[in-house]
């Protein structure tokens, strides 16, 4: 067990480069075994899990330049675990369901690098690994929108590409500048994020850096206004790259707001918090909004996906347990439900060759179990209690309402215009007259989209039903982050508010 | 009458020339050979050549005697030791790209690998003085022969890259007369040690002089460095001249150029005069990003690798700017790294050079040549593809390293503007390295034919680029190792 981690984070990778060896005809099969094994690994690194220990475990820590202090530094912790397993898990759904003949070799190894790469942002606390991890994923996602998108893909491939990479540049600097400020301080050079936990920094530095770092993971989650790259990468992208980006690579930047900006800054989150959340609001309300105008099914997946995102914000920049714990659950059930979902655009659209709406009407009477899952995953979408996109939906807001009621009631129209779009797609698709005669032959389901897609449903209404397995291990690994925190606040206002939006009742 | 002067030959400290000594020699003894027989080949050459070099790569690394020799003309100390290293390694791995598929006039020639030899005997001349005329001679000397192997590929843009370069380098070589000419008058001196500390001893020295001297050698090396605004020869030359050369061309004379800035630019930057300072600073934001913006636009490979190299020499040359010893020895390890990549990626350029320009009126190697280039060769396509992420400094990649400790130079001299520049060009930079990725990766090939892409390719090649992916590949696994060696010599020399 020692080195699982390593093993979990470089499984695919090796894998992958095995995959150049295997014939093209069986290579579809090397990468779904590859995707279980990998799977496993990562449930193994579950039942490994201390739940005891709030902070970090299973660390593997060895130097790596020591001219430059920088590590390889491997751990997990309640946070990022259910998020490996995530990745790994929907790495594998999303290979279940693949139906792309062309070229099905390289994207295998795409797939298997890009899973590396999502594995290791999420396991790695050497600051620099994190880096590297985090850029060297934008190469394959590029390359899998790229070479099997629609027409605009190069364009979209792109502007995805320059988009987050530059981005995250800045937050280099900032990285390095944090790395510097630890030198003057200690005498040593060191890139570990737990060491950095230690460092208090000044008001001023706070914000410069809290800046150099918010651009990156704002890009990436994408906040409004950033998100432009996010629709078109969507709607350019194969479905198994819109099921990776949606379900893992947005969750990234999310991750890193709660890994990094909430106890590297504490003073400048608490400073920027009405700012970002009013940023969130907005977010929900405004691409809610967008996503009903829109007529591409897929176009509404990806317009729902940054709403969704603006209440995980939300969760995040509440600074309690419950908003942070919220928001991780529901980066998983955001995880689950939009890659469900986007797979589920990917079955239709591969039957018809179309995402518009106007061409559909009337399929849930010709593909009725379709019909049935589609409706499970839109409630998942919605935030129907008893499924999984309630608990982090509720948990988010529940969180954000210690600290300012008014934004949270308007957020919270954003489950109502959630509905309203949703409802309003299934609507005009699957009900009605079945007049369009395409429509009129298509096939239900098949063995590979059900074994994509069941275990997917069995998730959101189990962890619907019950989410404390991983409810629990996330909030005590959050309130340990809470109480770095805490330590760690220099500003008197900074220090009341993290009070208050951690007792009940709003500390009064 | 003069009085004789009897010195010890043990105060001359010949081994210091050692170096030297074995490629002139080398030089001779290859022209020699050549008059007596006329059965040497090009691989006898290459090969002869490349064991001079190996030879006084032995030398070098193994001087430990005392820095100075030769009257104080020559100065061995760490950062020359470390950018012989480089300029040999460098020009042994560029040699072996003479071994092509396809013949060549220049490389039939004899008088090419002796030009050879003296060139490299040229930049070490540079690198191992801290004398204005001697590094004179052997910027003259390398300069000289440059030109005249760029013309010896024969073809019509090669004599015009030729004579470009050359006037160009005359100009240079005027302006660097000129500068020494005013160091001189102002300080009576010709050492560089002594330039500086009698700039700081003599108060009522002339500004306007000092300013002319100092703009006459940035615009001297500022030709050889290629920096922004004494850049407009690059991408013409190098697309003059045999990607082999170009891509010699954008690693060793710079590092050569680079290491007698160092010597002389951070004398001056130490004077903490406010002006020069500044020079410095729009200097480097200059060369970096309109290196950067005008690759944007380039429709042949070659070109744009030739701004790059632009950017990257501007990106590093902001190590001189900022003058901390980790930042200097950054300079040395950026280049290293930036060598075996730009190394890679010419290579690939070389290997596919077709007789004829197949895909474009005037360029050899137009983007559309690649389009596609994964489908057809995917090999070669993958590992172009690492050399320009490597380039865009993609992590783990080698160049993301020496970026990477550049900026935190940088960020810890408290350059935080600089740093900011640099992350942002950074940024630029992608988009032309990654439009060559799409073209291979993304675009459909215009025609399945396999061997118009190696019609130049040999097992020799082969190697080289097999070593170039193998070190951008993992560069991160040598680099603490490297680093410490950079690091020990720079700091040793006082830098």
């Amino acid at each position: 067990m020692d080195y699982i981690l390593s093993l979990v984070v470089f499984f695919p990778i090796v894998a992958g480069s095995f995959a150049f060896l295997v014939d093209a005809k069986s290579v579809r099969v090397f990468g779904i075994a590859v995707a279980i094994i990998e799977f496993f690994l990562s449930i193994v690194l579950w039942l490994g899990f201390d739940y005891g220990i709030d902070g970090m475990q299973m660390v593997e820590h060895f130097s790596l330049i020591s001219q430059f202090g920088m590590s390889y530094y491997l751990a997990v912790d309640g946070i990022s675990l259910f998020l490996v397993i995530l990745s790994t898990f929907m790495t594998m759904v999303a290979l279940f369901a693949l139906s792309i003949e062309k070229d099905i070799k390289n994207l295998i190894i795409a797939v298997l690098f890009l899973e590396t790469t999502m594995v290791g942002v999420f396991l790695s606390l050497d600051i620099i690994l994190f880096y590297l991890f985090w850029e060297a994923s934008l190469v394959p996602m590029l390359y899998i929108i790229g070479a099997w998108g629609s027409e605009r893909r190069i364009y979209a491939a792109i502007k995805f590409f320059l988009y987050t990479f530059a981005g995250s540049v800045l937050m280099l600097v900032g990285i390095l500048y944090m790395g510097h400020l630890y030198y003057e301080t200690t005498g040593i050079w060191s890139f570990a994020i737990t060491d950095w936990y230690q460092m208090v920094l000044p008001f001023n530095l706070q914000l410069w850096l809290f800046g150099a770092f918010f651009l990156a993971f704002a890009i990436k989650v994408p906040m409004f206004p950033f998100h432009t790259w996010l629709p078109y990468a969507h709607g350019q992208a194969p479905t198994i790259g819109s099921v990776l980006l949606a379900a893992v690579m947005l969750k990234m930047g999310t991750y890193g707001f709660v890994r990094f900006s909430l106890p590297l800054f504490p003073d400048a989150s608490i400073y920027f918090m009405i700012p970002i959340a009013i940023i969130a609001t907005v977010m929900v309300i405004y691409a809610a909004m967008v996503a009903y105008a829109q007529e591409d099914m897929k176009q509404v997946i990806a317009y729902s996906s940054i709403s969704h995102m603006g209440v995980i914000i939300l969760g995040t920049f509440a600074m309690n347990t419950e908003g942070i714990s919220g928001s991780i659950f529901m980066m998983i059930s955001h995880g689950i439900v939009s890659g469900a979902l986007f797979m589920l655009v990917g079955v239709i659209y591969e039957r018809r060759h179309t995402k518009m709406m106007r061409e559909f009407g009337g399929l849930a009477s010709v593909m009725p179990s379709f019909a049935t899952i589609y409706a499970i995953m839109l409630m998942g979408s919605v935030g129907l209690p008893l499924t999984i996109g309630f608990i982090g939906e509720f948990l988010s807001l529940m969180g954000f309402y210690r600290i300012d009621w008014i934004i949270t009631m308007i957020a919270g129209t954003g489950i109502i215009l959630g509905a309203v779009y949703m409802l309003s797609l299934y609507k005009r698709s699957f009900f009605g007259p079945l007049v369009n005669d395409e429509n009129k032959k298509l096939k239900d389901l098949n063995f590979k989209e059900y074994s994509a897609l069941i275990p997917l449903v069995f998730l959101v209404i189990l962890l619907g039903i019950y989410p404390k397995p991983v409810l629990d291990p996330i909030s005590s690994s959050v309130k340990n982050m809470i109480r770095i925190m805490d330590k760690k606040v220099i500003n008197k206002e900074s220090k009341e508010i993290l009070y208050k939006a951690n007792s009940i009742g709003g500390g009064r | 009458m003069l009085e004789p002067i009897s010195i010890s030959l043990q105060a001359l400290n010949l081994p210091s020339l050692l170096p030297v000594g074995i490629l002139i020699v080398g030089a001779i003894f290859i022209i020699v050979l050549d008059l007596v027989t006329k059965s040497g080949s090009k691989s006898f050459y290459t090969m002869l050549s490349i064991l001079f070099i190996l030879l006084d790569l032995g030398v070098v690394i193994g001087y430990y005697g005392e820095a100075r020799g030769m009257f104080d003309l020559v100065l061995v100390d760490g950062i020359a030791k470390i950018s012989q290293i480089i300029v040999l390694v460098t020009s042994a791995f560029f040699l072996l790209l003479a071994m092509s598929q396809r013949r060549f006039q220049e490389f039939s020639m004899a008088e090419f690998y002796a030009l050879f030899l003296f060139m490299i005997a040229g930049f070490q001349f540079m690198t191992i003085s801290d004398n204005l005329i001697l590094i004179f001679v052997g910027l003259e000397t390398a300069s000289l022969s440059l030109y005249t192997m760029i013309a010896m590929h024969n073809r019509k843009k090669a004599f015009e890259a030729a004579i470009k370069y050359f006037t160009m380098g005359a100009l240079a070589a005027g302006f660097y007369t000129m500068g020494s000419l005013l160091f001189y008058a102002l300080t009576g001196s010709i050492e560089i040690h002594e330039i500086a500390n009698r700039v700081i001893l003599n108060d009522n020295l002339s500004v306007v002089a000092l300013i002319a001297a100092t703009i006459f050698m940035i615009g001297a090396l500022g030709f050889k460095i290629s920096i922004v605004p004494f850049h407009t020869w690059t991408p013409d030359i190098y697309e003059g001249s045999s990607a082999a050369l170009a891509g010699y061309m954008s690693i060793v004379p710079k590092i050569a150029g680079f290491v007698v800035a160092m010597r002389l630019f951070e004398a001056l930057l130490n004077l903490n005069v406010l002006w020069i300072e500044n020079m410095f600073y729009i200097l480097v934001i200059a060369t970096m990003t309109v290196g950067n913006i005008t690759a944007l636009v380039q429709e042949d490979v070659k070109r744009m690798l030739a701004y790059s190299s632009i950017a990257h020499a501007g990106f590093v040359l902001s190590a001189i700017l900022i003058g901390t010893s980790e930042a200097n020895s950054g300079l040395f390890l950026y280049w290293i790294l930036f060598m075996f990549t730009n190394l890679g990626a010419f290579t690939v350029l070389w290997m596919t050079r077709h007789k004829k320009n197949l895909w474009d009126e005037r360029y050899q190697h137009p983007f559309v040549k690649f389009k596609g280039l994964a489908k057809i060769n995917p090999f070669m396509a993958t590992m172009m593809a690492f050399f320009m992420f490597s380039l865009a400094g993609v992590p783990p990649l080698s160049v993301f390293w020496g970026k990477l400790y550049l900026i935190s130079a940088a960020v810890n001299a408290g350059f935080i503007y600089l740093a900011i520049f640099m992350a942002l060009n950074s940024a630029i930079a992608v988009y032309y390295y990654m439009k060559l990725v799409i073209f291979m990766f993304l675009m459909e090939p215009a025609s399945e034919e396999k061997a118009i892409f190696t019609t130049n390719a040999t097992p020799v090649l082969k190697v080289v680029l097999a070593v170039a992916v193998a070190f951008t590949i993992f560069a991160s696994l040598f680099i603490d190792k490297i680093l410490a060696f950079i690091i020990y010599h720079v700091t040793m020399s006082g830098f």
